[in-house]
């Protein structure tokens, strides 16, 4: 089970009225490479993975919801005040006829998000390269991301879950080097 | 970051860029055609992460304070990655 915490995991503070970023920050919410895809592909494998990797695919998928969370926080303060107009200019037209300004699991070309995108193929190494290879897919999203607003206090945010990418993928390679080095190997001499 | 434009002559064969010693920058110049329709990017850019390089984490590493490291996303400045906006073809 879990349990909540009313507050976000970093401040998200957006000082800029572009509407069109949402659009691109909702990459990072229902995207192949997205926060929800990352909380729910650990989440799935942890079920058939050693047990002492368990733990870390528990933890880093509660924080992948907590950053889900963040982004969701940014997209809302980007379009709660957007008139029709400004949504259609932002090129979220599409989005408000389905939508309204209401959140939906999709990626910024408004294509919804798929089971398809995540993996569990019950091998320890195959799962967890993927893994791996999502931080880093995810860390260069948050770069383009950057790269594309010059509100600084969004970048703020986006470069504090940008390093969490980093530091996930740190944590998924020691699991690698764990599974690699049977550890719990007894040896007697 | 560096403080002129960078072309392709400034890499060394290893694609770092000697103005920025210890970057996690990696430079590469991409083929130019003879009849490219648009103005070439000289000079394209990635980032090469702490991560990719310190193996499993050794115990009893130097560690940031903890508004820094509540700021920076890490407890740990061997694992911190400033990043900062690029444009396309370097700044």
């Amino acid at each position: 089970m879990w349990i909540y915490e009313k507050k976000l995991q970093y401040p998200v503070r957006v000082g800029k009225c572009d509407v069109r970023m949402a659009k691109y920050l909702i990459e990072q919410y229902g995207g192949a490479d997205g926060e929800l895809a990352a909380a729910l592909r650990y989440m799935n494998q942890r079920y058939s993975i050693p047990d002492k990797i368990i733990g870390l695919l528990t933890d880093i998928s509660t924080e992948e919801l907590a950053h889900l969370e963040m982004i969701a926080t940014m997209v809302y303060k980007l379009t709660k005040d957007a008139t029709v107009e400004q949504l259609k200019e932002a090129g979220l037209g599409a989005h408000y006829a389905n939508h309204d300004s209401a959140l939906y699991y999709e990626n910024a070309g408004g294509v919804p998000w798929t089971a398809a995108y995540i993996q569990a193929k019950g091998d320890p190494i195959a799962d967890l390269y993927e893994d791996i290879a999502a931080e880093e897919k995810a860390r260069a999203t948050y770069q383009w991301l950057i790269n594309m607003t010059d509100d600084v206090d969004l970048m703020d945010s986006l470069k504090f879950l940008r390093e969490r990418e980093v530091v996930h993928s740190q944590r998924f390679r020691e699991a690698v080097e764990i599974l690699k080095e049977d550890r719990e190997y007894k040896r007697v001499f | 970051m560096s403080t002129q434009p960078l072309t392709s002559q400034a890499l060394n064969p290893q694609g770092i860029n000697p103005q920025l010693p210890n970057s996690e920058e990696r430079f590469y110049a991409p083929f130019r055609g003879p009849f490219d329709p648009c103005p070439p990017i000289l000079c394209k850019t990635y980032v090469v992460p702490p991560q990719l390089f310190l193996g499993f984490q050794p115990p009893n590493l130097p560690q940031f304070s903890l508004p820094e490291a509540l700021r920076f996303g890490t407890l740990w400045p061997a694992l911190f990655s400033p990043y900062s906006p690029q444009n396309r073809g370097g700044n």
